[in-house]
């Protein structure tokens, strides 16, 4: 079986009809544009006062997204941070559901009750976004482990930052998934920052995911995180390894968020020159490129994009026009009954 | 009808619910091949095998959070966490992952396990392997809380929190697994959020949970055979739910309420319950409801200690006759 990096480099200069293929470059091209787009409308909308709460955008880290998503199976599981608009749209579920869940109306994924940091759509495969950094580590691993025990192909995979590698859970799921042989993937997007610490400032290694992996006997994988078809590639060969009982894989992808770590932040703590230095390694830019590269019109392109923007216009409205959550809700769903009883 | 101790009675329930749906998995730090460390998952894993019956590492956040991703996909775990004092290691599931998933998702995501954990002091461990943190758990909206105090009680409760789809921490008490009961043959399968009355009585309602239990019962006694005063011993068993009707139907009855509760004084699950009688049947009482607890301090480890620190016998009924004025 070819590795990751096998698979990550093979992809330059590669033909139209290679492994990837014209059908999937499009839908990966319109993965990122719909997270894209998504995010710098709820960017929008929260200078409009619209989006309530807080809110944590993966503008400029779409590509992870978009490449992770495109090589999972309809049953594959997906667990988030905070940071999980993006993986929620790769997975299908709707922008308007999840700008109203952002706008905290009755429209929104979860209607007002989990909010921005909590994305969930169970029949995506959204198994949850998780707050409590490392939290969810763990969990994919129960989820992973429940595959193993009933023979199930699906593979569970856990979304986090760089930052997380610091945090305890992640080393106890990391050996855990790796001691039980589990199928579950961890991706690390190093974003360079956790909130507004530079990562290198507080971690003993220069790279926090890949320089630990051989401590759980993995492999060091570190790949492109701002170019889909490497992630895309790269994701494949760890779902294969899981698919065929190879056990876990824990993938560092090297990104940038172009915006601050949560609403509230300007990000004034990055040197001077490098968003724009990170900008030009745009994944929606590279891959814009990669597809013109690949012979595909320019007007198929364009057409993506208004596409996704009237998509997205149409969400907001939506949105706009929705009604706030009902108070009856406020006491359904803390007990399986459907209610809040805890008494007779 | 056979007697058997508590700590069979865990063997006995893991394995009745592991018989009836293959869907149960257990998992712990030595639980598997060791039978754990207060012995009470002791073949267990010879019964159901590698696959069901899990050793893990030192990892307490892997072992809930895994037990989590488990039982939102489709499995009933069993998660076992040594001493309930390590609850603070891994509390962030007790606290935030467990019980909030299903609000927090509008109801798409479920968590139906069980967390059973060795609870409570006698054993003269010191402050950090001998705390009852029952109400560390009861305070946290979403989950449900139990504490059996006795063999038959311990595989009816259990039953029930396997087959409950909500998040169940199942507190077992170290100083009980060595005592003995009467359990009845075949499957047993109680009901959470069930008190029940041991003793009835009219002159006092004493409410316990656990350990206290036993104690509770032999203070009764010694009330009514030196002092005459015939007090009602309700078993509390669940936190979460509560079983507030029958609490209330006692105090309306013998209008008097004492708790007897081994978790440390502040925020302990009789002051809840005290509340409650004070909100809702105040008029009932004939004198102020009265808490018997561990004073606030952390639980020492010389035995001497250990032995006053805890509500005993003698306390309990001291403070009932007092008040009582007898
Ligand atoms: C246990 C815990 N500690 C601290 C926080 C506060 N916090 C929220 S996001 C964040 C930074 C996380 O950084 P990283 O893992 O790199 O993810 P990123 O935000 O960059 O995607 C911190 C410290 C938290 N939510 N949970
Ligand atoms: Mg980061």
């Amino acid at each position: 079986m070819a590795t990751a990096k096998d698979r990550a480099q093979a992809s330059a200069g590669s033909g139209l009809n290679d492994d990837i293929g014209e059908a999937k470059r499009l839908e990966l091209y319109r993965t990122q544009v719909v997270i894209r787009e998504a995010e710098q409308r709820a960017f929008d909308l929260f200078l409009q006062n619209l989006v309530k709460g807080t809110s944590h955008l993966s503008l400029g880290q779409e590509a992870v997204a978009a490449g992770f998503a495109g090589a999972m199976k309809p049953g594959d599981l997906s667990f988030c941070t905070y940071r999980g608009h993006a993986h929620t749209l790769a997975r299908g579920v709707s922008v308007e559901k999840v700008l109203g869940e952002l706008m905290q109306r009755d429209n929104g994924l979860m209607r007002g009750k989990g909010g921005s940091m909590h994305l969930t759509s169970a029949e995506h495969g959204v198994m949850g976004s998780y707050a409590i950094i490392g939290a969810h580590l763990p969990i994919a691993c129960g989820a992973a482990w429940r595959a193993q025990y009933k023979g199930a192909k699906d593979v569970s995979v856990c979304f986090f930052g760089d930052g997380t590698t610091n945090i305890g859970a992640f080393h106890e799921a990391l050996n855990f998934a790796a001691v039980w042989k589990l199928p579950v993937i961890f991706v690390c997007e190093n974003n360079l920052y956790m909130e507004y610490t530079p990562i290198g400032d507080v971690t003993a290694v220069p790279h926090p995911a890949g320089d630990r992996a051989a401590s759980y006997g993995l492999e060091r994988v570190i790949v492109d995180g701002n170019d889909a078809d490497v992630v895309y590639r790269t994701a494949q060969a760890a779902f294969d390894k899981a698919r065929a009982g190879g056990g876990p894989s824990l993938i560092e992808c090297l990104t940038y968020r172009h915006s601050g770590h949560s609403r509230a932040d300007p990000a004034k703590y990055r040197p001077e020159g490098e968003l724009e230095r990170w900008k030009e390694r745009d994944p929606i830019k590279i891959y814009k490129e990669r597809l013109k590269q690949f012979g595909i019109a320019e007007n198929v392109i364009n057409d993506i994009d208004t596409d996704v923007k009237r998509v997205v216009d149409d969400a907001t409205e939506a949105c706009k026009a929705a009604p706030v959550p009902p108070v009856d809700i406020l006491t359904t769903d803390v007990y399986a009954d459907g209610g809040w009883a805890w008494r007779n | 009808m056979a007697e058997l101790t508590y700590r069979d009675a865990v063997i006995r329930g893991i394995a009745q619910e592991m018989e009836r749906d293959p869907d149960v998995v257990f998992l712990g730090e030595d639980v598997a091949k060791a039978g754990g460390v207060f012995k009470a998952t002791v073949g267990l894993f010879e019964q159901f095998g590698p696959l069901r019956v899990r050793d893990t590492p030192i990892s307490e956040q892997a072992i809930m959070g895994a037990a989590m991703g488990a039982a939102m996909t489709g499995l009933k775990p069993i998660a076992e966490i040594m001493f309930s004092d390590f609850f603070a290691v891994c509390f962030d599931y007790i606290a935030n992952e467990f019980p909030k998933s299903r609000y927090m998702s509008n109801g798409q995501l479920k968590c139906p396990l069980v967390v059973r954990t060795g609870n409570g002091a006698g054993s003269r461990f010191g402050a950090q392997h001998s705390q009852s943190v029952e109400n560390w758990c009861m305070m946290i909206p979403g989950l449900k809380v139990v504490a059996p105090s006795s063999p038959r009680d311990v595989i009816g409760l259990l039953a029930a929190a396997v087959r409950d789809p909500d998040p169940v921490i199942f507190f077992e008490h170290k100083s009980l697994y060595a005592t003995k009961g009467e359990v009845p043959d075949g499957e047993i399968v109680d009901q959470l959020g069930t008190a029940k009355i041991l003793r009835p009585g009219t002159d006092a309602t004493i409410l316990a949970l656990a350990l206290m239990v036993p104690r509770a019962l032999a203070a009764a006694e010694k009330l009514q055979a030196e002092h005459g005063i015939n007090a009602e011993v309700v078993d509390v068993r669940s936190l979460v739910p509560l079983d507030t009707q029958t609490i209330l139907g006692s105090v309306a009855r013998t209008h008097r309420l004492f708790t007897v509760e081994e978790n440390p004084r502040l925020c302990g699950w009789g002051a809840e319950i005290v509340s409650i009688v004070a909100d809702e049947a105040f008029y009932d009482l004939d004198g102020p409801p009265v808490r018997i607890t561990t004073p606030h301090i952390p639980l020492p480890a010389a035995d001497n200690l250990e032995d006053i620190v805890l509500p005993t016998v003698d306390r309990i009924v001291e403070t009932v006759r007092r008040s009582l004025g007898s």
